[in-house]
């Protein structure tokens, strides 16, 4: 199964919503850099993230500590740190930006 | 595992190199190996030797090459995405009639053969981004 990473903001791109549409069942979504802001609670990406079952979602401790959302991540989503991101990629047949 | 990565964006303007300097410590650190690092587009701006950061910051290009000779990763900085960003080397001077050369230490210019061959000899490559 593929890992999928995206690093842009819902708010500033469509990447992550164009990643969600074609990712296939089964495969898992690492949000990185700004991608961290999809899983800001309330949101209408983490509703949707909430709302969708047969997908991994994953973000990078790192990233969200920068950007201050440690409190505000929706519960559907796994913090991951950086040996995490590592972990993610060997699980995973092969490795998908969006950016 | 082996991994190579490819990065398409400038220090400091993106976040991608940092993300990428991040990631392949952590790999290194779980005993996994860095095969080879693809600078491609603006990515050939972490290949500048002459870059100068602040003393309250990191120096991504400096960080990118103490890794290279401590692990002996290769890195590659894509040929015609280097030459006119004035990313280059000793024979490309010499070639274009420049009076210096920036290259970082550890890095070569070299054509996109470099990261067909990387995706062969690696089993995961991680694309970073700009």
């Amino acid at each position: 199964m593929i890992l999928h990473t995206v690093n842009k903001s819902p708010f500033e791109s469509n990447t992550f919503l164009e990643c969600l549409e074609l990712c296939d069942h089964g495969s898992s979504i690492l949000l990185i850099e700004d991608g961290i802001y999809a899983a800001k609670k309330n949101t209408p990406s983490a509703n949707k993230i909430e709302s969708i079952s047969g997908i991994k979602f994953y973000a990078l401790s790192a990233d969200i500590e920068a950007r201050g959302l440690d409190e505000n991540i929706s519960s559907a989503i796994t913090v991951v740190d950086d040996a995490g991101f590592v972990d993610l990629v060997t699980q995973h047949q092969s490795v998908s930006s969006w950016f | 595992m082996k991994f190579s990565l490819v990065i398409l964006g400038a220090p400091y303007s993106r976040q991608a190199s940092a993300t990428a300097l991040r990631f392949a410590k952590a790999a290194i650190n779980k005993d996994h190996s860095i095969e080879r690092v693809f600078f491609f587009d603006d990515g050939v701006y972490n290949s500048n030797a002459l870059t100068v950061a602040p003393q309250d910051e990191t120096n991504i290009p400096e960080e990118w090459s103490l890794l290279s000779t401590s692990h002996n990763i290769d890195m590659i900085a894509c040929v015609s995405s280097a030459l006119k960003r004035g990313i280059i080397d000793q024979t490309e001077a010499k070639r274009y009639e420049k009076e210096a050369a920036n290259i970082s230490e550890g890095t070569e210019i070299s054509g996109l053969g470099q990261l067909v061959e990387a995706t062969l000899l690696s089993d995961r490559v991680i694309t970073f981004g700009s």
